[in-house]
């Protein structure tokens, strides 16, 4: 692999890259010209409007093909790698049923005075999130939804019976920093109750900082916009840790 | 004219399966309502309005009369006695205001009897009776309109969602959809609105990947579209979400505001979003004999089956849960052409032969139900993200709708799974549509399955595998067929799962006038 690389369109070091877009612009001469214009500023030179077409009165759709002037250096592509990979359910259940040959159990719900399910809903309902299934579609993860209002001790008490490996909690109402209290009595109780034999705490909400795990006493925070597979992967990469040290 | 050659006799079996299947359920529905169920009857007697000094925000006024009237003397008589009861006694001029006073803890619930009750009875008869007649005059302005606009020229009519979260917005890409050629529109609901308890009220501007479905918010929309179907010359239709906790209340909001179709499966609550069955199932039959009243086209939601499970391995599934929709709307007095039965396109596209499948399963669907306006659904599983392979997948989707006779297109988007479509997104996605209607709209005139070719083979395949699934879940119990985990891979057990604890068994004297009137219809 060479240090620096451009787009390839036909010949090596061309630079030819296929565009579209719409501009709220009537459709016409000087419409097309504007997407021209526009091509030129985002680095494409000479760049050609090979079609448009109105949408409406009010809008005109391009699509351009053209040169892009920028070079890549691979040197400076640097990558955040999540610490651990973005698993398919499928992989989820295969390395599930490896690691623990059981179902891994997951006790879920909002506590607190919080009635805003939508989260916790969103990572657990079969139903999902963005496209993606929740939690409850995955044959491997056995999972207990408690709903709204859980009280602590009911949360507890539910993660004993159920042997829960992984308790998730969601927090979305904010108001005199009570996501956070909330989440810290929790994480207090269930140390206070089962000390290094406690199940992995996970906690989720739109207000959270993911940096704020070591505060709130929970071993992950997840913020807005997190899916269910990543909370999923996320788990299976705690369970092989977690045995890991036990090996 | 039938391609498949299918058997009449496992056609009555299936059916007569499915009507076994049903019956049990049937009967629980019927000696129970359900918070939801009451909720929607004070509605239609004319409660309106929302609590807005409550500390936990809005609450509708009828939730408060509804939890009122519960803890002080029950439900299982129905709220309409204690509550017009109250009325009467506080001389009260509406229920919004006995609403006000029952907040300010100024009324004291009680169960008539004698001739308290013979008034309640009357009083709320009347009361509920005048919201039924605005869902009818509604019904019947519908059909004016159709009349002088006029449907849509063409089979399938095309489908088209808008999800802005803000209703404002909506009405801007609602109206540009319709120019474009959209023949419905559906307003898709804020994630999670579904297990909210009570129906948020008024125009809402800030809703997650969808917007709260609100009795304002369906006469802004419905009003904006009938501007544009004036413009576009022909009846835009107006689709909303009749289901979760609140589907009965919801059924007679739309009734209320001449929605013309809504989202109503018979399992799909309890399947996909744990919501209690027995719940499910008393709101959902309370809710289709509302849309049977207004006229509404409902919509099945098979799709989802298919999201979960494989396709191919699950296309009985799809079948068998038709069935039970067909079977369930009939006894809620649904007609045929008000069922709006669901089936999707799939199917994994590196399948050997994976087109001929989907021919074969949607053609089951259009013999097997040929009343019925079926909606098809566009695939969502297998769009990667690769936009160009997208819209090509989307393409032979069209092709199989047109070739099959389907009623109702939901028009696939290139962008599923990635973002919200673009306007351009939109506009191609109608290109697409348009093309295929243009080039392929008259094919099924000349397509003829071979007798013994696969497709045909297929279907008979499919329609057997139906049957067997319904004489195990006739012979299991349908709930505890639910409760094991019989479709969609969830176990639903018949005492579990969110809104269980608004079940209530009705009482002896149980008295509900919007129930009766409805149960007359049917």
């Amino acid at each position: 692999m060479s240090r620096y690389v451009r787009p390839y369109g036909d010949t090596t070091g061309d630079g030819m890259v296929q565009t579209s877009f719409t501009l709220p612009i009537p459709f016409g001469p000087k419409a097309d010209g504007a997407a021209q214009q526009l091509a030129n500023k985002m680095g494409m030179d000479p760049a050609m409007v090979v079609h448009s077409h109105p949408i409406g009165d009010d809008f005109t759709f391009f699509v351009v093909y053209g040169s892009v002037k920028h070079i890549v250096d691979m040197d400076d592509v640097k990558v955040v790698e999540r610490e651990y990979p973005l698993l398919t359910p499928s992989e989820v259940n295969t390395t599930l049923k490896k690691v623990l040959r059981r179902k891994l159990v997951v006790v879920g719900g909002c506590i607190g005075t919080d009635a805003h399910t939508v989260g916790i809903d969103a990572i657990l309902n079969i139903k999902g999130f963005a496209g993606e299934k929740g939690l409850e579609y995955y044959r491997e993860l056995k999972v207990v939804n408690l709903g709204a209002q859980v009280s602590v001790p009911e949360l507890v008490r539910s993660a004993r019976a159920e042997k829960a490996d992984a308790v998730l909690i969601s927090q979305v109402v904010t108001q005199r920093d009570a996501h956070i209290l909330n989440t810290q009595e929790m994480s207090a109780a269930f140390r206070e109750a089962m000390g290094d034999k406690r199940p992995l705490l996970v906690a989720g909400g739109p207000r959270f900082d993911p940096l704020m795990a070591g505060e709130l006493g929970v071993d992950r925070v997840f913020s807005r916009g997190t899916t269910p597979g990543e909370v999923a992967s996320y788990l299976v990469h705690a369970m092989q840790e977690k045995k890991g040290v036990a090996a | 004219m039938a391609l498949l050659d299918l058997d009449p006799k496992v056609v009555a079996t299936a059916r007569g399966l499915a009507a076994r299947a049903a019956e049990p359920v049937v009967s629980i529905a019927k000696a129970h309502t359900t918070v939801a169920v009451e909720r929607a009857t004070l509605r239609l007697a004319g409660i309106t309005g929302a609590d807005s000094t409550h500390r936990a925000g809005d609450v509708p006024w009828v939730n408060r009369v509804i939890d009122t009237v519960r803890e002080q003397c029950g439900l299982e008589h129905g709220v309409v006695l204690p509550a017009f009861q109250a009325l009467k006694e506080h001389n009260l001029g509406s229920l919004t205001e006995l609403a006000e006073a029952t907040a300010a803890g100024q009324i004291q619930f009680k169960i008539p009897t004698g001739k308290e009750l013979t008034a309640a009875r009357k009083a709320a008869t009347s009361a509920v009776a005048k919201g039924l007649k605005t869902v009818d005059r509604n019904r019947v302005q519908r059909d004016k309109l159709v009349a002088k606009w006029g449907d849509p020229a063409q089979r399938p009519w095309i489908y088209l969602i808008v999800a802005t979260g803000d209703i404002d917005e909506d009405v801007v890409q609602a109206q540009n959809a319709a120019r474009a050629g959209a023949d419905i529109i559906a307003v898709i609901r804020s994630t999670g609105q579904s297990l909210l308890d009570y129906v948020p009220e008024g125009a809402t501007h800030h809703g997650f990947a969808g917007t709260y479905a609100t009795q304002e918010n369906f006469r802004i929309m419905r009003a904006a579209l009938d501007d544009v179907s004036k413009e576009v010359g022909r009846y835009v239709r107006l689709t909303n979400y009749a289901s979760g906790l609140c589907m009965p209340e919801i059924a007679v909001l739309a009734g209320l505001q001449r929605l013309d179709m809504m989202l109503n499966d018979s399992m799909y609550g309890i399947l996909f979003r744990d919501i209690n069955p027995i719940r499910t199932f008393v709101d959902q039959r309370f809710s289709r004999q509302v849309h049977a009243r207004a006229g509404i086209i409902i919509n099945t939601g098979e799709d989802n089956y298919l999201t979960t499970a494989d396709a191919v391995d699950a296309a009985h599934t799809v079948t068998v849960s038709q069935l039970l929709n067909e079977h369930f709307a009939h006894e809620a007095g649904l007609p045929d052409h008000l069922l709006g039965l669901g089936h999707a396109f799939e199917i994994n596209p590196r399948v050997p032969d994976s087109f001929r499948l989907e021919l074969a399963h949607a053609l089951l669907a259009r013999e097997l139900f040929p009343d019925a306006p079926l909606k098809w659904m566009p695939p969502t599983k297998h769009m990667t993200g690769d936009v160009f392979n997208g819209y090509l997948l989307d393409g032979f989707f069209n092709l199989a709708g047109v070739l099959t006779g389907q009623s109702i297109l939901l028009v696939g988007m290139m962008t599923e799974a990635v973002v919200t479509p673009f306007l351009s997104d939109r506009d191609l996605a109608l290109q697409n549509v348009r093309y295929v209607l243009n080039a392929a709209g008259s094919l099924a005139e000349d397509f003829r399955p071979a007798p013994d070719g696969l497709i045909v083979k297929r279907a008979h395949q499919v329609l057997g595998e139906a049957v067997d699934l319904l004489e195990r879940i006739v012979d299991d119990g349908l709930l505890n067929a639910i409760a094991d985990g019989t479709f969609g891979l969830m176990k639903r057990p018949a005492d579990k799962g969110k809104g269980a604890d608004g079940v209530i068994e009705k009482a002896e004297a149980y008295f509900n006038p919007a129930s009766d009137m409805l149960e007359a219809q049917a």
